[in-house]
């Protein structure tokens, strides 16, 4: 059900609203951190964000709380909170929102993250093309640290804690957690093994946690009201995927945007009623859920799940549009919730088309440590370019298939699955269109990614530049 | 002639090592700050890095290789970005890239003549709302129109 809230989103569009004097007028800023800080001790912290149920807001999902709990005080090192601002993913443009216009709520939770985590430094990780961003929390942090709510003695205990914004140099790569602890560290962004996780050996050899920006922006919110109170303004409570989020609509909508809300939207109600609707009112045709990297849906899915035991269960034969979106509910329908901003697509949108763009993307961007990815993605970005060259072989389309299976779980990290599992999305759900591409040498020709006269360039110039051609 | 940080990106450098445990960490931010000052990474300033952090050559060098953001090689006056990558792309980014090359009369990846712009596509920028979109240098332009774009090109080419 679709649930307008404001908690980080308050002072958005606010004037100044990205100074601490309106983040502290009209959001109660550091209200949380002084309380946690004055009242609790570090196992009440952790205890308490367990109940927020914040489930990772970078992608994965994963509780916060129990991933905060799995920091144990090391005899002779320091403990870190890293936050990955490594926004890339293709169709993902929320935590930027928060940087640029409440980046506050961001050093709060910074704050208490420390202290429940027992780091006293968190460093940003930051993407260095957000410049902005950057700017305005090396602000924000200036201005806490002239108040004293960074330092030695943060609202008067003696817990030092300090934040500093760390930037990359562009890589997708980085935005996966321990090949961030590399480029943070001054190494190439190649992901580490895993174990041993970061909370054992992270930043610098250190104990560490890294969190999604987002995810550690709303906990000062969730503190604030208490933790159980928060999760219950989400649809979802019961199935332990609290509170509220920033929700993305992209693509072929008319009002493309970011917004918050309570967990559990359905995405007919984000692609008409938040996104306005499709461009030219066209029929909606696709929807990819959350970050290229998650399989794309079809608009005339029906949700499938017999066993009384899923969390599905009672949607089973509806359309998938009508399912509230949360972390495990979007993995019942066989796809991931991921960063929570969709992208929408329109009738008439080439499936061919959109997946050699996303493969162009992932090969880009593939840091070559694992041959199956590095040349997997190559091969995919191949095949595609034949199918819309028209070169294209049946037996090629079983090539794709079998190239991408075989980068799932032959790989170091999860950019690997990041890869594979949209494509073999693209050609199971749109298997008979790829099919046409063969049989069609001109059918890539013909193909399009915009909606015709809801695109950059009005019509008329359209039509003259493919005379021109 | 050996590279050196002019005084105030000296300043920061110190300000940038008292962020980290360790001198490495500071490989990227000082090679960002090298190349805002040189436009470029070139050999002098990687030995600059290296000796200043006290790091192998072959380390920063791999550094620099590994990211797309530490140029090569020169690069014109003003950096132009144009997102290529799907929800900018479903919104006209392909459009949009044509029209650059054609108003600029070179291809992605060139630079004018006039050594002024150099045209490059990016992945996504994270500006996926306000698609398509262009960077130039450190600014985002977005929801662009062709009005918009003239306008931009005409004002770096001043």
């Amino acid at each position: 059900m679709l649930k307008h809230t404001n908690y980080l989103t308050k002072v958005y569009g606010v004037k100044d609203g990205h100074t601490l004097a309106v983040y502290e007028r009209e959001a109660q800023g550091y209200q949380a951190a002084k309380k946690v800080l004055t009242s609790m001790t570090r196992e009440q912290v952790v205890d308490e964000a367990k109940k927020a149920n914040i489930r990772g807001r970078g992608g994965a999902g994963f509780p916060m709380g129990v991933k905060w709990s799995f920091m144990r005080p090391h005899a002779t090192k320091p403990a870190y909170l890293v936050l990955n601002a490594d926004e890339g993913e293709p169709g993902t443009h929320k935590d930027r929102t928060l940087m640029e216009e409440n980046p506050h709520s961001v050093i709060e939770g910074c704050i208490i993250g420390c202290y429940g985590i027992g780091a006293h430094v968190a460093y940003i990780y930051v993407r260095d093309e957000l410049h902005l961003s950057k700017a305005r929390l090396e602000a924000a942090i200036e201005e806490a640290r002239a108040k004293g709510y960074l330092g030695k003695t943060p609202f008067g205990k003696a817990y030092p804690v300090d934040v500093h914004v760390h930037t990359g140099a562009g890589a997708y790569i980085c935005g996966e957690e321990t090949s961030l602890l590399n480029s943070l560290e001054g190494r190439r962004g190649e992901p580490r093994l895993k174990p041993p996780f970061p909370a054992q050996v992270g930043a610098f050899g250190c104990p560490t946690t890294v969190n999604n920006l987002e995810t550690i922006g709303i906990v000062p919110s969730a503190f604030l009201m208490g933790c159980e109170e928060f999760s219950k303004l989400s649809a979802l409570h019961a199935i332990n995927d609290g509170g509220v989020r920033l929700y993305g609509v992209n693509g072929h909508v008319k009002k493309p945007c970011v917004v918050e809300l309570a967990v559990g939207p359905t995405l007919r109600e984000l692609v008409y009623d938040v996104g306005g609707g499709v461009l030219g009112d066209k029929p909606l045709w696709a929807i990819i859920p959350g970050g290229s990297s998650t399989p794309v849906l079809r608009a005339d899915e029906l949700v499938h799940a017999p066993d009384e035991k899923s969390p599905l269960h009672e949607y089973h034969g509806k359309s998938i549009l009508d399912v509230p979106l949360g972390v495990d509910t979007a993995r019942g329908l066989g796809t991931m919730l991921g960063t929570c901003c969709i992208t929408v697509m329109a009738e008439g949108t080439s499936p061919v088309a959109a997946m050699q763009n996303l493969m162009q993307f992932y090969r880009h961007e593939s840091c070559g440590q694992c041959t199956p990815c590095r040349e997997g993605s190559g091969w995919l970005v191949r095949i595609c370019d034949k199918l819309m060259a028209g070169t294209a072989t049946m037996a090629e389309l079983d090539t794709l298939h079998s190239v991408a299976n075989n980068i799932m779980g032959n790989t170091i990290c999860a950019f690997g699955e990041g890869t594979a599992m949209p494509a073999l999305g693209f050609l199971k759900k749109f298997r008979k269109d790829f099919e046409a591409y063969v049989r069609d040498s001109q059918a890539g020709k013909r193909a399009t990614l915009v909606v015709e006269g809801e695109s950059f360039l009005p019509p008329s110039a359209n039509a003259g530049a493919q005379a021109a051609e | 002639m050996p590279f050196e940080l002019s005084p105030d990106r000296e300043k920061k450098l110190t300000d940038l090592l008292g962020r980290y445990p360790t001198k490495m960490a500071a490989c990227i931010p000082l090679l960002h700050l090298c190349q805002e000052q040189n436009g470029w990474v070139s050999e002098d300033v990687v030995a600059f890095v290296s000796e200043r952090l006290e790091l192998p050559p072959a380390h920063v060098q791999g550094v620099v290789t590994f990211y797309s953001l530490f140029n090569q090689k020169p690069v014109g006056k003003h950096q132009l970005w144009v997102c290529r990558t799907l929800p900018c792309a479903l919104r006209g980014a392909g459009e949009l890239l044509h029209y650059c090359e054609h108003k600029l009369g070179i291809h992605a990846g060139e630079t004018t003549a006039d050594g002024k712009i150099t045209l490059r596509t990016a992945e996504c920028l994270a500006s996926c709302g306000t698609a398509p979109m262009i960077q130039v240098d450190k600014t985002y332009h977005e929801n662009l129109t062709p009005e918009k774009v003239d306008k931009i090109l005409d004002d770096l080419r001043r």
